[in-house]
């Protein structure tokens, strides 16, 4: 076993782990925090994958933002629902099957994958000129140009919706 | 090294967590970061994919980078609607958001 299967495997452990008690917890804050510890499994991961950009933007986006707009609205909806009483449904048990089957389900599908045996990664041709090429395919007219206008037009889209639906109604606070 | 089945046994299992954290809690911000969770092991797919089988085309990353512009803006909405839903009726648990049901 080499170093680079232990990381993976004190890694993998980490995440999992941590996202079974951000789905356990019944304290939010405290899930919200395992969150950002699975996340941060995510972005090992990433950089072992050799994706150091990738692991770079999960920290920045998913820790930087996402998580704390996360721990943002726990904070502003905590008082209905206290640390006490249920979290879970009455249907948990259907959920926790339905996950169980979907696991094994994938897990089955792994033979079907046409590259599931290799063991190694393949060589990377050209490893200091990745990120340019990233950057340059985003913008290439014959490559990802189109994606890329949808995603920022869909990021304008859900600033402005988040704003809108966020924002309390002017009119009905002038009346009152 | 490490084997391609790793990453995907991984990602399997972190999709299923968030999977069972989608359908069985009760806060909708706690469905949410099951939301998080199964787009973060959709992105770890994507990159193991690109990484292992087509490493020359960079087509791996940049949908990866496509699923980290749809999960902000997810987050972004629908936080921005369980605040709205809190604001109106007082509650963020799923079950009792049943305005459209009959």
């Amino acid at each position: 076993m080499t170093a680079l299967q232990i990381v993976f495997l004190i890694a993998a452990a980490f995440t999992l782990l941590s996202a079974l008690l951000v789905v356990t917890r019944p304290n939010l804050v405290h899930a919200s925090l395992w969150l950002i510890a699975s996340l941060a499994g995510v972005a090992v991961l990433f950089v072992l994958l050799e994706a150091g950009f990738l692991a770079a933007v999960q920290v920045v986006i998913y820790i930087g933002a996402i998580a704390i707009l996360i721990i943002f609205a726990v904070m502003l909806t905590r008082r209905v629902m206290s640390d006490s009483g249920p979290q879970v449904n009455r249907n948990w048990w259907g959920a926790a099957l339905s996950a169980l089957l979907i696991f094994g389900g994938l897990l089955g599908l792994f033979s079907q994958v046409p590259a599931v045996g290799s063991a190694f990664p393949a060589a990377i041709a050209n490893a200091d000129g990745l990120l340019e090429d990233l950057g340059r395919s985003l913008v290439d007219v014959n490559r990802y140009v189109l994606p890329f206008e949808v995603a920022s037009v869909l990021l304008l889209a859900a600033m402005i919706g988040a704003i809108v639906i966020a924002r309390p109604a002017a009119r009905e606070e002038g009346e009152e | 090294m490490i084997p391609l089945s790793w990453f995907l046994i991984l990602a399997a299992a972190l999709f299923s967590i968030g999977l069972y954290g989608v359908l069985a809690r009760r806060n909708a911000v706690a469905i949410l970061m099951g939301i998080e969770l199964m787009l973060n092991a959709v992105n770890l797919n994507l990159v193991a994919f690109w990484r292992y089988v087509a490493p020359g085309s960079i087509a791996g990353q940049a949908f990866a980078v496509m699923v980290f512009a749809v999960a902000a803006s997810e987050a972004a909405v629908g936080l921005a609607l369980i605040l709205s839903i809190y604001r109106q009726r007082s509650t963020v648990a799923a079950e009792e958001i049943n305005l459209l049901k009959w």
